[in-house]
């Protein structure tokens, strides 16, 4: 009976729909815990995660969005959903930021991926270090409150959850080198050009 | 679990036809993501799912019966030669539901004959014994009909 397979075919679009209404009811019952989209840019497709506080992970492709989703699922709960809505206004003032239009950002951010001096570090990023503008390691790290934590503060970098929101593209090497980054090196320089120009 | 998805849809389509499956559907994945918190690790998510897809479909056929519904006959399908899945889709319909449950869940899915007597109750000899009778059914079904 290898025909009954066929006989109940299941279109992608049917599925499609029905996942649009499970996340519109799931988010109106309060139980849409983790919400998901990707969008197009030119650093390659990034995905945006929303808890209902804020933004609590962006991740280029190359950290393979299955495994990120997997993370979140394990760490933050089992409840997530593609559910573009949650994200549309980050992902309006993405648009404007790579089409050179928006220099902050200006959404809620959910911090609890990031703890510790870890924490501190990108929070000082965040506020400290403006669009168009750079800082070394050793800069960040004495911004942070501790000039010796250079290391801390690449490990601090390399584990950004919230990438390109929170700028870690903006830290570079004392010697000028553009140094490492979590979407490749090439992304930071596509980054930093944009920012430059 | 959204892997899941398409499986779903397919197993509530065949148990209960295309008009109640959409909502069937969603009903399904809500009340799993109500419950998923409390999944333990390690769970079969697949059978778990089917579990609650039974239920639904379950209470939608209840409700249907309490108001009176006459159930529809199954489509006619002398004309379309060309579509032969439609006969196919019409016997389905036409199995007596635990028969149509057990050929669903074991050949829309691939879940054990074990997992589906836990969700129809029973043994896994008598879940095995309602999908052969129902492919047998099938079979004698089309094969009038060709």
């Amino acid at each position: 009976m290898n025909d009954l397979l066929d006989a109940f075919p299941v279109e992608e679009s049917d599925v499609d729909r029905l996942r649009g209404r499970l996340a519109a009811a799931a988010e109106a019952e309060g139980i849409l815990d983790v919400a998901y989209r990707t969008v197009d840019t030119p650093v390659g497709p990034l995905l945006l995660a929303a808890t209902e506080q804020g933004l609590v992970r962006v991740a280029y492709p190359n950290q393979g969005h299955d495994a990120v989703l997997q993370a979140l699922a394990d760490r933050i709960s089992p409840r997530v959903l593609h559910a573009p809505a949650r994200l549309d206004p980050v992902a309006r003032q993405l648009d404007d930021y790579f089409a050179g239009r928006r220099r902050r950002f200006d959404v809620p951010l959910d911090w609890r991926l990031s703890t510790g001096f870890r924490s501190t570090v990108l929070h000082h990023l965040a506020t400290d270090v403006d669009y168009g503008r750079t800082a070394s390691y050793a800069a960040l790290a004495a911004l942070a409150g501790n000039p010796r934590a250079v290391r801390a503060v690449g490990t601090a970098c390399a584990t950004n959850p919230l990438p390109v929101v929170v700028p870690c593209h903006r830290v570079v090497r004392s010697d000028g080198a553009i140094g490492n980054y979590a979407g490749g090196v090439e992304a930071k320089r596509t980054l930093l050009d944009l920012e430059a120009a | 679990m959204a892997e899941f998805g398409p499986t779903v849809l397919r197993v509530v389509r065949a148990v209960l036809g295309p008009a109640d499956a959409d909502d069937a559907w969603s009903e399904t994945f809500l009340a799993a993501l109500r419950a998923y918190p409390q999944l333990p690790a390690g769970a079969n998510v697949e059978a778990w799912l089917v579990t609650i897809a039974h239920r639904k479909a379950v209470d939608v056929t209840r409700a249907a019966a309490r108001h009176a519904v006459p159930v529809a006959d199954p489509p006619e399908t002398g004309a379309e030669a060309d579509l032969p899945d439609l006969d196919l889709v019409a016997a389905v319909a036409a199995l007596p539901p635990k028969q149509r449950q057990a050929v669903a869940y074991h050949y829309l899915t691939g879940l054990p004959y074990a997992e589906i007597a836990e969700i129809l109750g029973g043994s896994a000899d008598a879940a095995r014994r309602a999908a052969a009778d129902g492919i047998a059914a099938l079979r004698r079904t089309i094969g009038a009909n060709r």
